[in-house]
């Protein structure tokens, strides 16, 4: 099973923005609607204050609660790989997946009413391109690749720099990885 | 201190409260479906061991309710889909790790076996309506089949009903993303519920006096099971994970408090047992009001489950804002 990663280093990342909208304009995200997001998280008392940026989306996990939950078998892992789809002619809108995500990382799309997601642009990944937000970030702070390759830019940042996931005790297993 | 900031917008119930998950056609199935469960259980009981005389309502009368009631429950399930055209693919599959595609399937099975008891015990039951059925085409025969095949039909009831009335708490408590649901006496705490929510309306609907005092003494029993889980439900989640603490938090001392206890846990189980206790002692004045508050209690169970479980979180952004420093602004 290909596994593919992102790797975000919070230290280049300037909280700009621009992954949302290359996200929104790729995907033809509806107003109102978001697939990724981004927190801007401030730790300590002043003036001893340390900041980070991160970029959160969906984490693509190994383990993922929403697939499992999915009554209809509409969402799904992507060809064998822990890319993690919603197919819209399987889903009923019945949001079991959106309960079970414990990073509420699902939308309902308006109008049609179906469960949409980050699909780390598996329609770019198939022609070898990057997802939309890791081909645009300006600091070039995102970086993606397979994670089961040892000689792949993401395996070697996370070899050599410290990261961390999200939520890992959910038992998840997520793919998204922050540099820290 | 830690504080975070959304910097960019998001998708998500917490900001936009409009994207929350269930509201209230869920509960309002999950207490349907569960009193559906608990009618047909009582009926098929009381038909297998032949008590037409002592319980001649649950025996012959009660079952009617089941196909009513779940229809009225299927029917809010059905508005709360999102996608509602492709209702149909919960039957294109079973997806055996997904609790609500086995519970799609159970209620495609519940249904015929709720219309199947109804015809079997109609002519005893409301004759006038079996007089109606018999004139239409195969109306006679479908009453003599499903007569001829009572017992058989009471027997795949029984496992299917107890189906029906316990996989809404397991679909709940299989979601570990939401710290409140995520525990195994959310499937026993439903299905007790819905049997103690049809013994009630039993004792309503009764018109025997032994008949709604022998469901008055059920239903007793069934309070306190359910007091009983609610309790270890409690127990469960305070001393479980931090999520799970930071959940039950939401009934000890949160907002949901005063719901819970003065609600759910005085007006639907406590005042109900000690009006059932003196029912059965001849000493209780309003019959009616003990069970009547069992029916609301059983809904507020479900409404506040479904609730509680929506506001309790792993993502919980550490937000120290505080909008009221606007104000200080020149």
């Amino acid at each position: 099973m290909s596994r593919y990663a992102m790797v975000i280093d919070t230290r280049t990342c300037i909280g700009c923005g621009d992954c949302v909208v290359a996200c929104k304009t790729e995907n033809n995200v509806p107003a109102g609607l978001n697939r990724d997001w981004i927190v801007e998280a401030t730790n300590g008392r002043y003036p001893d204050l340390t900041t980070e940026f991160r970029s959160e989306r969906c984490n693509h996990c190994s383990h993922a609660t929403c697939v499992y939950s999915c009554p209809t078998g509409a969402s799904h892992y992507w060809r064998g790989t822990n890319i993690v789809l919603v197919d819209p002619g399987k889903c009923t809108g019945c949001k079991a997946c959106i309960a079970a995500c414990p990073y509420d990382a699902r939308l309902i799309m308006r109008p049609e009413g179906y469960i949409d997601k980050c699909t780390f642009c598996h329609h770019r990944v198939e022609v070898g391109k990057d997802p939309a937000c890791v081909s645009t970030c300006p600091t070039n702070c995102m970086h993606f690749g397979r994670i089961d390759e040892p000689e792949s830019l993401v395996s070697r940042l996370l070899r050599e720099r410290r990261s961390k996931t999200l939520l890992p005790e959910t038992g998840n297993q997520p793919n998204v990885y922050y540099l820290v | 201190m830690v504080e975070e900031l959304l910097i960019t917008a998001r998708a998500n119930p917490k900001i936009d409260p409009s994207l929350g998950i269930w509201s209230w056609e869920i509960p309002v199935y999950l207490f349907f479906g569960g009193l559906t469960a608990g009618i047909l259980f009582f009926s098929a009981w009381m038909i297998l061991r032949n008590r037409d005389e002592e319980t001649p309502f649950a025996a012959s009368r009660y079952a009617i309710w089941a196909p009513i009631v779940l229809s009225i429950g299927m029917t809010t399930l059905f508005l709360d889909l999102e996608h509602k055209l492709y209702v149909f693919r919960f039957y294109t599959t079973l997806q055996p790790l997904s609790p609500m595609s086995w519970g799609s399937w159970v209620l495609l099975i519940i249904y015929p076996l709720a219309i199947l008891l109804t015809l079997a015990t109609l002519r005893k039951g409301y004759p006038m309506l079996a007089g109606l059925l018999e004139k239409l085409p195969f109306g006679s025969l479908a009453l003599d089949l499903s007569e001829r095949f009572k017992r058989p039909i009471a027997i795949w009831t029984i496992p299917f009903a107890i189906a029906l009335g316990i996989y809404t708490g397991i679909l709940l408590s299989a979601f570990s993303a939401r710290p409140f649901w995520n525990s195994g006496v959310l499937g026993p705490l439903f299905l007790v519920s819905g049997l103690s929510s049809a013994a009630a309306l039993a004792v309503l609907l009764a018109k025997q006096h032994g008949e709604r005092l022998q469901f008055a003494r059920i239903d007793l029993g069934l309070i306190a099971v359910e007091l009983l889980l609610v309790g270890l439900l409690i127990i469960n989640l305070h001393t479980g994970s931090g999520p799970q603490v930071q959940a039950v938090q939401q009934i000890l001392g949160g907002p949901y408090t005063q719901l819970f206890w003065l609600g759910f846990v005085l007006v639907g189980l406590l005042i109900p047992l000690m009006l059932g206790w003196l029912e059965i002692r001849n000493l209780n004045p309003v019959v009616f009001l003990g069970p009547l508050l069992v029916l609301i209690g059983g809904y507020l169970l479900r409404q506040l489950t479904v609730d509680l479980g929506q506001v309790s979180t792993w993502t919980n952004y550490a937000s120290q804002f505080n909008p009221q420093l606007l104000e200080l602004l020149p």
